[in-house]
């Protein structure tokens, strides 16, 4: 050796052994004993819905000595995105929706689930409609841990109780609604202000009346991209958006695109009440007002009513999928313990949640069980129209309800709008 | 934990071991070296470190990005696409309508704090209280963006007519018979746009205030005087003497205000989420990168923004050249 290349083994030394300790702690076993492993999970729960997901974990973890490392974000979209490019990836995590979870299945991150749960236990306690969200290309990619059903009216049933005869159809809702205002100043509560996501309530909205008017089959092309917007079918429903929601709001424009979505309902609860009814998912129990009100006596809900009798019984629903990214097996483990009715029944025992587990049934009140009705006994079931489209698409559905509801926009320009981004956002 | 702890001594004597190291072995190479060499060789191992950070970081990702920016959408299989995505940039109405922001931002922000700035620079320049004045002014600049985009969210809140307003502003305007006003909500004449480029003004005037107000220090009182005793009324000593004695410091405070204008995404993303036309070029990265998932038009985006930092930046390297050599 050298005398030069002598004076550099020190320096060689020091190199490799940083590079060996940054090394160090890998996991390495695939024995069945889980003690001391940790699974890494992303979700989009935040403050009480985290609190419920990390009691729903605790046996688990108590039964397998192994430990959950959830981290919460509101920006779920954006982890996977770079995740996924990066390779740093969670070993489970929440899914933003069916889109990504196709793309994310297509491109070899996301793990199948087809032997990590028990197929036929699965299949015969959830809804068909949410497996066949759940699966693409023939294989489970993604189960719903909690579920939520959309489009439910709320009301104060101290201003006036609709629970003896609820409305059969729309018109009867807005007749009943006019006959019953009373004190009310207004119809609609409604706020769609919902930070970079603002704009949501107001997809809602247009996804119920598609539903109701247009059929479950024009609202699956149109989440497709093969349904243009400004197609008679689709620009009809935002027409009654605007006449019949928009004309009636309580404070206006301004004020609906200035409240946040979740404080949209205190007007109900106010003496004399500002509004009658709210558009909202079953979630919304665990949002503001809600919270310090009694459900059953201070507030209800009917299903959306019925629009175009031929598509009577349809509904839209949405909820939180969950895929698996690294098949560990206490990951594995995790999963298929999430699935199971013992553990959902301890989240919808806290409340806020449906479980799309048939067999979970520990519902709180009269509430919840009501909506887990609804979504066990859906004639049409579909899925949350914005979440099932491309994310530029929905994105610009978003801004589009905002334009609109603000009033800065007319119909037909949103819709001329989103056209332009239709062709743009399903071409990739 | 313990791997924790092996990270947290990598870093305590790690670090510091492999500097040195690094320093005692590029020594013994340099005495490799034949006499007259070693003098051209040592400054280049010095630096070496620097330099590969610099590439590393900074000089990769912009090539990177440069490369990027002509190919298609997806992260993982990207195809080449010429200029289809600046095409893109310069035909799509949401990003002209960000560009126009953008615009508004660099003249608004600029304008408004070097103006307010170097008038109270001037006016506190002659009170007892100086100090305290200035350091109210100075103390917004302190707060983080998103904190003070909260702080304004409060300050802007709307509340339908005939309800108590929560908002600072509207409850003012109620006092006088005015409003509610939707600070935030009104896409006519951009009027949101320049409700948060007014949020900007009131954190970074303080900024361009200390620094003029430094400046102005700085000029010889003499000067002054001797134009006051040729004749000279305060507003000629102020627009003869004193501002072309500042022209340098102002035209360095501008570039800095033009850049952060540039830069600006926190207030926007923290209080309009882009929506009533107040979307800006940074916020539409964002959104293109990492909530489409499009890598070829955020990379765009990035170089267009690059490419009109660059003159900028380069008017500030010429400015501080020229003050650097009249020392």
């Amino acid at each position: 050796m050298k005398k030069w290349m002598r004076g550099l083994v020190p320096l060689a030394v020091v190199t490799l052994a940083a590079t060996a300790c940054s090394s160090g702690g890998g996991s390495s076993s695939n024995s069945s004993d889980l003690h001391g492993k940790t699974v890494n999970v992303i979700g989009t729960w935040g403050g009480d819905e985290q609190k419920a997901f990390l009691q729903m974990v605790a046996p688990w973890e108590q039964q397998t000595g192994a430990k959950v490392k959830y981290t919460g974000t509101r920006d779920i979209n954006t982890v996977l995105t770079t995740g996924v490019a990066s390779g740093v990836l969670p070993d489970l995590a929440g899914l933003p929706g069916p889109g990504q979870m196709a793309e994310y299945a297509a491109n070899g991150s996301l793990k199948p689930l087809d032997d990590v749960l028990d197929m036929n236990a699965y299949k015969s306690d959830t809804a068909s409609a949410l497996v066949n969200l759940g699966s693409t290309n023939g294989k489970v990619y993604g189960v719903f841990i909690k579920a939520a059903v959309k489009g439910l009216i709320w009301y104060n049933p101290k201003a006036h109780d609709y629970g003896q005869a609820p409305p059969k159809t729309f018109d009867d809702l807005m007749s009943q609604g006019k006959a019953n205002q009373g004190q009310a100043k207004s119809l609609w509560c409604l706020g769609i202000e919902s930070g970079a996501a603002s704009g949501w309530p107001g997809t809602d909205w247009i996804e119920d009346l598609v539903l109701r008017t247009a059929g479950p089959d024009v609202y699956t092309s149109w989440y497709e991209g093969k349904t243009k917007w400004t197609d008679p079918a689709i620009k009809a429903a935002f027409d009654l958006y605007v006449n019949d929601v928009l004309a009636n709001t309580y404070g206006g424009d301004k004020t609906a695109v200035a409240t946040n979505f979740g404080n949209a309902g205190d007007p109900m609860f106010a003496n004399p009440p500002g509004c009658e009814f709210l558009h909202q998912a079953s979630f919304i129990t665990t949002f503001s007002q809600f919270k310090s009100h009694q459900s059953g006596t201070d507030y209800n809900f009917f299903p959306f009513p019925d629009i175009n009798p031929q598509y009577a019984g349809a509904v839209e629903g949405a909820g939180d999928l969950f895929g698996m990214f690294h098949d560990t097996p206490a990951a594995k483990s995790l999963m298929k313990y999430l699935v199971t009715a013992q553990a959902q029944d301890i989240w919808v025992k806290i409340g806020g949640a449906l479980s799309a587990n048939k067999g979970a049934t520990d519902y709180p009140d009269d509430i919840s069980k009501r909506s887990a009705a609804i979504l066990a006994n859906a004639k049409y079931f579909v899925f949350d129209a914005s979440d099932s489209m491309p994310t530029a698409m929905n994105d610009a559905f978003w801004t589009a309800m905002v334009d609109l509801t603000n009033g800065s926009k007319t119909v037909d320009q949103v819709l001329t709008q989103l056209d332009s981004v239709q062709k743009d956002a399903y071409s990739s | 934990m313990d791997s924790q702890l092996t990270t947290a001594l990598e870093v305590v004597v790690g670090v510091p071991v492999i500097l040195v190291a690094y320093i005692w072995g590029s020594e013994r190479l340099v005495t490799l070296f034949p006499e007259k060499a070693r003098r051209r060789v040592r400054p280049w191992l010095w630096i070496a470190p620097a330099l590969a950070f610099l590439g590393f970081f900074l000089i990769y990702p912009t090539v990177q990005t440069i490369i990027r920016s002509f190919q298609s959408k997806s992260p993982l299989k990207p195809t080449w696409v010429g200029f289809a995505n600046y095409k893109w940039f310069f035909t799509d109405s949401d990003a002209l309508g960000a560009l126009t922001n953008n615009v508004l931002w660099l003249l608004g922000l600029t304008i408004f704090t070097v103006g307010i700035g170097l008038l109270i620079a001037v006016l506190v320049d002659r009170v007892k209280y100086e100090a305290w004045a200035k350091s109210i002014i100075f103390l917004p600049l302190a707060i983080s963006m998103v904190a003070a985009g909260v702080i304004w969210k409060f300050m802007y809140d709307y509340k339908p007519k005939g309800v108590p307003q929560t908002g600072t502003l509207n409850a003012v305007a109620g006092t006088v018979g005015v409003g509610p006003v939707g600070w935030l909500q009104s896409p006519t004449l951009r009027l949101s746009t320049f409700a948060l480029i007014a949020i900007m003004v009131w954190m970074w005037t303080g900024f361009a205030m200390v620094i003029i107000s430094a400046a102005l220090k700085g000029i010889d009182p003499e000067l002054l005087e001797a134009a006051r005793v040729d004749g000279a009324n305060e507003w000629q000593v102020f627009r003869k003497v004193t501002f072309p004695l500042l022209g340098p410091t102002i035209a360095v405070v501008s570039t800095t205000m033009i850049i952060t204008s540039l830069k600006t995404f926190d207030i926007v993303y923290t209080l309009t989420s882009g929506n009533y036309d107040t979307n800006v070029i940074a916020s539409l990265m964002i959104k293109e990168m990492f909530t489409f998932g499009d890598f070829g038009r955020a990379s765009a985006v990035a170089v267009v923004l690059l490419l009109a930092i660059i003159p900028i930046m380069g008017f500030n390297i010429r400015q501080f050249r020229a003050q650097e050599s009249v020392r």
